[in-house]
């Protein structure tokens, strides 16, 4: 497979009421085409910000400032994104990269009908007449499950349900053909059925078309479904990495660990036994993160002297697995006993 | 569309019904009573005027006064005017294309700058010159409309003698040149406080629509800037303009009268000043209800218009 | 030692202090603060001036008459009679000051009551009240007080009842919006659970909750009725002379527009700064107390 996007070493700062905040660091991460690599983590763990920085569409500086290497690798050669002039990003952005949102009720723009949103898409990038776009745009709704497509370009947004409206979107995305999609919480607004409606037509489209996915959510149900590989992300950075089943089955990382265990789970459901399991404490605050590793203070591993004095870096624990603890070996170790 | 228009046609119904009935009320305040519309000239005898009353039926119950005078109002029949006798709806129609040019050209003036000052200032928020934008609106509308018509006619004519300090035309020259020269001063000193508002109000609602998410997914699109702004931003920013421009019609209209005054402009806002000096009530009170009637309609009209621009509400 | 990532430097010069928040806010106030300092000095001058001045406002000097502000003890210049201009207007500044404030107090308290009804209410009253303010609403201001003040006989207290009875609607309308939102709260219904009157509730509980859009609009108004005062008077219809008003000396002053610019402008700008500083507070204010309608 060819590796698509390479992320290395990304830091993301804003600019807030005069003060500064760290909102990513030291992310790194690959994309390989016709992969799908998910992103979890809880509100506030830099996830979507991350995404936004790929797709170029953070506030210009001063308010927000992006450092590290993002490079788009195309059949053309390899772009580094983040020394693109706007001009040129907006030209990959929807075309090469495209990205779908969390709310798709209001993500579509109220006045205009959807077949006109779908050929502004296509036409903002092909020169190719509005008639063409126009038969593009029906393909692409039947594309996407849409009945009576030649129909529906008249439309309105409002005239469609939550559902429907995601699937919109998705063929606006899908329009260029993109070799990466970015889906940032796409069906966390939409009803049980619905996501997984649209789940089974992302992977669908991703068989078919060989992009690459990245997808954010919070919920492993969906990961588990979707996706080929995750990363785990906390405070901004990235604490865990590898093939979807291990980290799932074998997390190295106490958050991860916390999170699996923090998932209601169906055989001790209705037994009662016990309380739910939390991870006490809270997120930190960007802008007073902990000595050391961001999550000690939460942590049912902490070693004093280790854990909070010098921040962890990424290990390999094998097989492309790597985690962000400086006790690793030892939690695998406790599993194994 | 069409549950839409019924109603807010039932809603400017019930007001014209009200502001009937409010017009009604002040017209028996007139000295004279709602005689004072019909009689026929002032300074009559007190017999005279008992003998009119009896003719007019004023010793009727109030109800049957209104649906009278309503009757004759909606047939267009306002009364004569005390000084030459005309019907005062023709009166006021032949002083309504002034107040209209004025009008217009003011209107036109504003929201163009306004917008401009508005979206730049949307665009350039929290800079130096939102600021100074701001600011300046807000000491714009205070700046009493007269005392900066009197500040521009002093300058521009008293001093520079570059335009004319009064009336629509020079008497013998009429061309467009001179119209022109006459309208620039009134209209934009009308302007002034429109622009104040237009701008404000277009900037919050432009950051009303930038923060919506629907303009994310045109950046995510990889949409030009000026197609973000034009065809997404402004097009959905504009559509709460329209009602503005409605809200903002007795404003309008009250700045025009003051305007009309300082620079002797032969509009409705002159002829309703003109006949007060006069006493000429059945003027007055006619200048007042065509006002407030052309209030009401500016609202309807603006309604259908957001109606039909917005989808939204189009498609109930 | 290690320690955790530093965040992404940003350089001196793109500190821009004057986007955050807290400076937005002080800026705002400094604009409210100028607003009350400003007004703070007019109101003083014109209680305080005319004792300090040297001339009383009606006293006649025909030989001083025309006197550009400046010329000796005439600080702002004399009128066509040879009085102090600037006598005129401390004193004509108190009655339209005056003027304004009075006609904010009884339209804000008649807005409000009218508010509190129509929105407590609802259903018909509530219709009936809110339709009729609206009617109300499409008459032009100034028409609307023009042919009051020509029916009715134009003397101070007439003006500022007639200015109150074509301000109050606004706030009618604001009151009526609040209350019709708050109607549905808890709050609301523990107390008329509880057998309260609806006197109490509407005085007692939903009244103090609408304060801070009432005090903002109420500032507003007397920006508004300031002016309005203004041109009813420059049109003949307001404050008669000689009682002076800033509005009535500028219709004096047109005549001698040309002659004695003079006499035109210092009233008109007296207007505009005391209409702009209940401006600046009013929008501090709003700032500070109404926090929802936050124009950003």
């Amino acid at each position: 497979m060819s590796r698509v996007l390479s992320v290395e070493n990304l830091g993301i700062g804003f600019r807030s009421e005069g003060q500064d905040f760290t909102v990513v660091r030291d992310v790194s991460f690959s994309l390989e085409a016709g992969e799908t690599l998910a992103l979890v983590g809880e509100s506030g763990s830099g996830k979507s910000v991350t995404s936004l920085g790929v797709m170029g569409l953070l506030p210009p500086p001063p308010q927000s400032r992006t450092t590290g290497r993002i490079v788009l690798h195309s059949g053309d050669g390899d772009i580094e994104l983040l020394d693109l002039p706007e001009s040129r990003m907006r030209r990959l952005r929807g075309d090469r990269i495209a990205m779908i949102f969390q709310e798709p009720l209001t993500s579509l723009n109220p006045v205009h009908t959807i077949g006109d949103q779908i050929v502004e898409a296509i036409r903002s990038h092909r020169r190719v007449s509005r008639a063409k776009a126009r038969a593009r745009a029906v393909e692409l709704l039947e594309q996407v499950g849409i009945p009576d497509p030649q129909d529906r370009l008249g439309t309105y947004p409002h005239e469609l349900s939550g559902g429907m409206r995601q699937r919109i979107m998705i063929a606006i995305a899908l329009a260029l053909e993109p070799d990466i999609l970015i889906a940032d919480e796409p069906t966390t607004a939409l009803d049980v059925t619905v996501q997984a409606q649209i789940l089974d037509l992302l992977r669908r489209l991703q068989k078919d078309t060989g992009m690459a996915m990245l997808f954010i959510t919070h919920d492993f149900g969906v990961v588990a479904d979707i996706a080929d590989r995750t990363i785990v992300m906390y405070a901004g950075q990235t604490v865990e990495e590898g093939r979807t089943g291990t980290v799932l089955s074998d997390p190295l990382m106490p958050y991860t660990i916390g999170l699996m265990n923090a998932v209601p789970r169906l055989e001790t459901a209705g037994l009662k036994r016990g309380d739910l399991k939390t991870i006490e404490g809270f997120v930190p605050d960007p802008a007073a993160l902990p000595q050391g590793c961001s999550f000690h203070p939460r942590c049912a591993f902490m070693q004093e002297g280790l854990c909070d004095t010098s921040p962890p870096s990424i290990e390999d624990a094998g097989g492309g697995h790597m985690v962000r603890c400086k006790r690793w070996r030892q939690i695998g170790e406790g599993r194994e006993t | 569309m069409l549950r839409f228009l019924t109603y807010r046609l039932a809603h400017s119904l019930l007001l014209l019904f009200l502001v009937s009935v409010i017009g009604f009320t002040i017209l028996h305040l007139a000295p004279g009573g709602p005689l004072s519309q019909f009689a026929l000239s002032p300074g009559m005898s007190q017999a005279e005027l008992e003998r009119i009353a009896e003719r007019m039926g004023l010793n009727r119950p109030l109800p049957v006064q209104y649906l009278d005078w309503a009757a004759r109002f909606v047939t267009g029949d306002w009364g004569e005017s005390f000084r030459d006798g005309r019907a005062v709806l023709d009166i006021i129609l032949g002083h309504l294309f002034a107040t209209l040019l004025l009008i217009l050209t003011s209107t036109i003036l504003s929201v163009g700058l306004g917008t401009l000052v508005g979206v730049l200032g949307a665009i350039r928020r929290y800079s130096a010159y939102d600021y100074l934008a701001t600011v300046g609106a807000m000491v714009a509308l205070s700046i009493p409309t007269f005392w900066f018509g009197l500040v521009a006619i002093y300058v521009f004519s008293l001093r520079l003698g570059w335009l004319p300090s009064g009336n629509m035309y020079t008497i013998g020259d009429e061309s467009v040149l001179d119209y022109a020269e006459h309208l620039i001063m009134p209209s934009v000193v009308l302007a002034l406080v429109q622009v104040a508002i237009w701008s404000r109000y277009m900037r919050s609602s432009i950051l009303d629509v930038v923060g919506q998410d629907f303009v994310r997914t045109a950046r995510a699109k990889g949409l030009t800037r000026r197609r973000v702004l034009y065809v997404h931003i402004l097009r959905n920013a504009l559509i709460p303009m329209i009602t503005l421009t409605g809200i903002q019609l007795p404003t309008l209209l009250s700045g025009a009268l003051v305007t009309e005054t300082v620079f002797t402009w032969p509009g409705i806002g002159r002829l309703f000043l003109d006949s007060l000096g006069y006493n000429d009530y059945p003027v007055i009170m006619g200048v007042l209800m065509f006002t407030a009637i052309f209030v009401l309609l500016g609202n309807l009209i603006a309604d259908i218009l957001v109606a039909s621009v917005d989808p939204r509400v189009r498609l109930e | 030692m290690l320690t955790n990532t530093s965040p992404p430097a940003i350089a001196e010069k793109d500190r821009r202090w004057i986007t955050s928040r807290p400076v937005r806010r002080f800026v705002r106030h400094r604009l409210a603060i100028t607003g009350l300092v400003m007004i703070s000095l007019i109101a003083l001058l014109c209680v305080v001036g005319p004792w300090v001045l040297p001339h009383g406002m009606l006293d006649i000097h025909i030989r001083d008459r025309f006197s550009p502000p400046g010329t000796e003890t005439y600080l702002l210049g004399t009128d066509e009679m040879g009085r102090d201009l600037a006598a005129r207007l401390f004193m004509a500044g108190r009655v339209s000051l005056m003027v304004g404030i009075a006609a904010m107090v009884l339209s804000t308290f008649l807005g409000a009551v009218i508010g509190l009804v129509a929105g407590y209410f609802g259903k018909v009253i509530g219709t009936v009240l809110m339709r009729f303010t609206d009617a109300v609403l499409c008459f032009p201001q100034i028409f609307l007080l023009l042919v009051l003040a020509a029916f009715l006989e134009p003397n101070a207290l007439m003006i500022t009842i007639i200015i109150a009875l074509t301000s109050w609607m606004e706030i009618a309308r604001i009151v009526s919006a609040e209350i019709r939102s708050l109607r549905e709260r808890d709050f609301i219904t523990a107390a008329r659970i509880s057998g309260a009157s609806h006197t109490w509730i509407m005085f007692r509980e939903l009244l103090p909750n609408t304060i801070g859009p009432i005090i903002v609009a109420a500032t507003l108004t007397v920006a508004r009725a300031i002016l309005i005062e203004a041109y009813v008077s420059f049109l003949g219809y307001g404050i008669q002379p000689p009682l002076p008003s800033w509005g009535n000396m500028l219709n004096n002053a047109q005549q001698f527009l040309d002659t004695a610019p003079w006499l035109a402008i210092v009233p008109g700008v007296a207007i505009t700064l005391a209409v702009t500083s209940f401006n600046f507070i009013g929008d501090g204010l709003r700032d500070a107390l109404d926090a929802r309608s936050d124009l950003q």
